[in-house]
């Protein structure tokens, strides 16, 4: 993962509330088993009619959309399941930033863990992206802060750990797997109290 | 000092590092679920790292995503969607191998949707951390278990460590008390819980459902409930555990016997909520003031009952959503037409859901023009329901009678409808193009859905049922 410290970009807006991940992307373009080449099917839905050509009326398909790296999305953004194509399929088009008033929770562990910062903003910040699209932000993820065209800021919350994560670039694998000798304790004091669970090999062949 | 929440307790059973100022706690994951389509890339991870399965006993794994639902022909092929499908499954079968994990495949016999099947099998249990790269994980909060969705990369975490890094969620408290109305399910509860709290309004949340209706519910039924708090946003379900548990796990192939079964249900008992435990928030529902519930919108939070008229809508999506779904504001759902529907889904394709819709099906007919898909949740269950007869139920009314699979709840793996078709379906979401693109879901129960299946209009099943009680 590429550290992810400054974002500066005009914004496209999806005003739509209750975004699901199949809208992000849909359940047929799961079939993959990498994790790369997903922008393709960013939103396919929406972005291409049924014929296959894009439809010119979609937001991303207008010429001011193009580059852009910032989505500010309608309320509760990414609910649904739990797939993490939605954020892989966003940051492969090219977006870093989804802002919204409301972020279901799994696809924002996911998109932090992803390098795209998934940011609530308030209702009234909100609001104010929405009114008006395409303008351009500059977001200081150290600072926790938007900077508006017009100097003024929206400050944003972002969980510690996340936020590390993001600014060294570092995966939380890593600080997991320092942990081993803490889990190897647990496992052993947990063994003490409790039957582990354990897996009956014959349960595979048993008949109904 | 106030009492812990259920949520709480086993919380703490689990710690392996406290949260602290700088990062989140280390949660130790006692059970791990996998299907085929959100961990191939965890498995690339952690083959790119140099890693191993950290407790492969601890992993159960099975297909039911991608996988057809059209039994084998005479050679032994099946019909996969795309020929990328099928590679999907391979690579499970092979990071199987690889990786020495459980897997649940085609020839075990106990292959199906994987959370329909770990409840069968007994691995799902009281007191438990249970995960899977899936949102519908909350399913198992049935049992007590602390259960919830992951994306794929903390799938490769949890292979490697057995371990998430995780943020303790607010404790939620959904109390339904009476009892449920004659012909009113458990997916109607659901569904006007999730029509009562929002589609988020359960974010960053567990709920716990408690109080008399939801005690007096069997374990499928708990199940169908805590299997949609995604929909309402939650991360979990939870219901504490109980006789009805007990009874359900006894003599499962992964649940302990004999003595061991006896020191577990006392060390499972204590996973209940303190008297004077606090919750972050609460809702309180009258189980006696439901009726028979169906979605109109586009998400699970659009809920009226059959027979109300559709509400006006009070904002663009809303507004989009009735276009969508092609209803005026106004209109009762009762009578509506229906070309497809669709009975299974980790939701409701237990054995009771395919009594309950045989039931109203003993004897009739599937309207002429309907088409009609029964999709066991699982290999086991398709066995016990064919020994019941069911399945000739289903095929003398004319339904499709399918091999185990999440089949048109996602259509991922081909099972979908055409363009314009609606689906009265016994999944858990309506999502435009869920079922295919410009495809419109009703989500509703399998008594709801048999009744509109014969019909051929959204219909109210509680007259069908009157006359099998007389
Ligand atoms: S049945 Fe539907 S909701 Fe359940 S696991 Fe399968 S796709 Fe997901």
């Amino acid at each position: 993962m590429k550290p992810l410290t400054r974002i500066r970009s005009r914004t496209v807006v999806l005003a739509h509330e209750n975004i699901d991940t199949d809208r992000i992307i849909p359940a047929r373009f799961l079939t993959t088993t990498e994790r790369a080449g997903l922008g393709k099917a960013l939103f396919h839905d929406w972005r291409y009619r049924a014929d296959g050509t894009p439809d010119p009326e979609f937001t991303l398909n207008q010429p001011q959309a193009r580059g852009c790296e910032i989505l500010v999305a309608g309320r509760n953004f990414g609910c649904g399941s739990s797939r993490e194509h939605a954020p892989w399929a966003l940051a492969d088009y090219g977006f870093r930033a989804v802002l919204s008033s409301g972020i279901a929770d799994i696809f924002r562990a996911n998109a932090l863990k992803n390098g795209v910062l998934a940011v609530v903003l308030s209702e009234g910040e909100h609001t104010y992206l929405l009114r008006h699209p395409g303008i351009e932000l500059a977001i200081d993820v150290a600072g926790g802060y938007i900077e508006l065209p017009d100097g003024g800021r929206f400050g944003f919350e972002l969980e510690p750990f996340a936020k590390h994560c993001l600014l060294s670039g570092v995966d939380q694998l890593g600080f997991l797997l320092q942990h081993e000798q803490q889990i190897e304790e647990f496992e052993r004091r947990r063994a003490a109290q409790v039957e582990p669970f354990s897996r009956r090999e014959k349960v595979a062949r048993s008949a109904g | 000092m106030t009492g812990k929440t259920l949520l709480d307790k086993i919380w703490d059973a689990h710690l392996v590092r406290a949260e602290t100022d700088a990062t989140p706690a280390i949660l130790y994951v006692d059970l791990h679920l996998v299907h085929e389509v959100t961990s191939p890339q965890a498995f690339a991870e952690l083959r790119a790292r140099g890693l191993r399965v950290r407790r492969p006993e601890r992993v159960l794994a099975t297909f039911d995503h991608s996988t057809p639902t059209l039994p084998a022909d005479a050679s032994g092929k099946r019909a996969y969607v795309s020929a990328e499908a099928e590679a999907q499954v391979a690579q499970l079968e092979a990071n199987a191998r690889e990786f020495g994990i459980q897997l649940y495949g085609w020839n075990s016999g106990n292959r199906g949707i994987v959370h329909v099947i770990g409840p069968e099998l007994g691995a799902t249990q009281p007191g438990m951390t249970i995960v899977c790269g899936d949102s519908h994980t909350s399913t198992h909060g049935a049992f007590g278990a602390l259960a919830f969705g992951i994306g794929t990369t903390e799938v490769g975490h949890v292979l490697a460590t057995q371990c998430l890094l995780q943020c303790k969620p607010k404790a939620f408290a959904v109390t339904v008390n009476g009892t449920l109305p004659f012909g009113v399910t458990a997916k109607d509860l659901v569904l006007h819980i999730i029509g009562t709290v929002g589609v988020n309004g359960g974010t960053g949340h567990v709920f716990e459902y408690r109080g008399s209706a939801i005690e007096a519910l069997s374990m499928e039924e708990r199940m169908t409930v805590c299997n949609m708090s995604i929909e309402a946003g939650a991360r979990a379900g939870l219901i504490a555990p109980d006789a009805t548990t007990f009874a359900y796990l006894r003599d499962r192939p992964l649940a302990p016997r004999g003595a061991a079964f006896d020191a577990a249900v006392a060390r499972w008992s204590a996973f209940r909520s303190d008297p004077d435990a606090r919750f972050d928030r609460e809702v309180v529902i009258d189980a006696g003031t439901i009726r028979p519930s169906v979605t109109y919108g586009t998400h699970p939070g659009m809920v009226t009952t059959l027979d109300a008229p559709i509400p006006a809508a009070t904002n663009e999506q809303e507004r989009r959503a009735l276009d969508y779904m092609r209803f005026a504001a106004g209109q009762s759902l009762a009578g509506t037409p229906v070309d497809v529907v669709f009975l299974g889904s980790c939701t409701n394709s237990r054995l009771s859901d395919l009594r309950a819709a045989a039931e109203v099906l003993r004897g009739r007919r599937v309207a002429e023009g309907v088409r009609m898909l029964v999709v066991p949740g699982s290999e086991r269950i398709k066995r016990e329901a064919e020994r019941e007869g069911l399945h000739e139920v289903f095929r003398a009314a004319g339904a499709e009678w399918r091999e185990a699979g999440c089949s048109m709840c996602l259509g991922m793996n081909g099972d979908i409808g055409r363009p314009g078709q609606l689906v009265v379906s016994t999944s858990n979401r309506n999502f435009e193009g869920r079922q295919g693109p410009g495809v419109r879901t009703v989500l509703a129960s399998p008594l709801v859905a048999a009744a509109s299946a014969v019909a051929g209009y959204i219909a109210d099943p509680r007259e069908l049922l009157t006359e099998v009680a007389a």
